[in-house]
């Protein structure tokens, strides 16, 4: 399978995308009542937390293929989602933490159960990797990481509806009335970030998928054409084909 | 809450929080960019080795050939 085909039209929808998102945050939503310019943050916040959120529980999926076929194609696409959902809950904790200062004088609130139950997602799957890279036998590092994939996936959306159930401490909670609790121009604008964080994560998706490829690719050749000469491949806490 | 900041103080912060998205993809890029310059230097090793192969093989060739004619001879 070639994932390169079609990341070039792919790369050129999601800049267009993105550049369409960032104009509207600031040439066409209207300033919040409340929270005045700082509110802009939430444009890129809540994407960004929702499309890694998304990310992990894709890995999840690709995760339960895996164990069903033994394909390790579906590992590695596991694997190349979670990576990347990484990045992404990383920059959701960074832009929340610098949206709390802003608003409430803080840089993080512990009795927040929004904040910290984001918090445990992300360190949950910030022993993903870890725990690939201890395990040195592919196929049953392939296995553990699966199982790994699919509990933390489903611990996911039960989190998140956990949170929802909760009493809010100071974090609001999005989409809590009809429309997103929000008016007609905001909610268009947060659904074109969305749409191009969401194109943002598909191409590096198949961009990375499209580099390991390409190694695994050259990985057989040298050893067709070298033979021993060469040496073994390291340890590592990516899948190999 | 606190009260709605001026746009003056509230600028540095949402300018932080888009720098920070910025520099991820960014940062993530530029991490794949290495690895596709290590795949170009890999695939240009693999063809230096097998154009190295293939020179060895028709040496190997001609020579034989030299050889069963002066046997012939």
């Amino acid at each position: 399978m070639t994932y390169g085909k079609g990341l070039r039209p792919l790369a050129a929808l999601t800049a267009l995308t993105l550049t369409a998102a960032f104009a509207l945050v600031f040439f066409f939503a209207p300033l919040d009542a409340d929270q005045g310019f700082v509110q802009k943050i939430f444009y890129v916040h809540v994407p960004i937390g929702i499309v890694a959120l998304v990310g992990f529980m894709a890995g999840g999926v690709f995760a339960i293929q895996h164990l069903r076929t033994r394909d390790p194609r579906h590992d590695l696409r596991s694997y190349v989602a979670i990576h990347i959902a990484i990045v992404l809950a990383l920059g959701t904790l960074v832009t929340g933490s610098i949206w709390a200062k802003a608003s409430w004088g803080s840089w993080w609130v512990w009795q927040e159960p929004m904040l910290v139950s984001f918090l445990i997602v992300f360190l949950l799957y910030a022993c993903y990797t870890p725990l690939r890279f201890s395990i040195e036998d592919k196929e049953r590092q392939a296995r553990y990481a699966s199982v790994f994939a699919i509990v933390a996936g489903a611990f996911v959306p039960l989190n998140f509806a956990a949170v929802r159930m909760a009493e809010a401490y100071i974090h609001p909670r999005t989409f809590a009335t009809t429309g997103g609790g929000m008016p007609g121009d905001m909610f268009l604008t947060f659904l074109v970030a969305l749409a191009g964080v969401g194109l943002l994560f598909v191409t590096l998706w198949k961009y990375e998928m499209a580099s390991k490829n390409a190694t695994f690719k050259l990985r057989a050749l040298r050893r067709t054409l070298a033979g021993d000469e060469l040496a073994p491949v390291p340890r590592s806490a990516a899948p190999t084909l | 809450m606190l009260p709605a900041l001026p746009l003056d103080e509230a600028g540095p912060y949402v300018a932080a929080a888009y720098l920070v998205f910025f520099a991820l993809v960014l940062i993530y890029v530029a991490i794949m960019a290495a690895k596709l310059g290590r795949i170009e230097r890999d695939l240009t090793e693999l063809t230096e080795l097998a154009e190295r192969r293939e020179a060895d093989g028709t040496a190997a060739d001609q020579h034989e050939h030299e050889r069963v004619g002066a046997t012939r001879e």
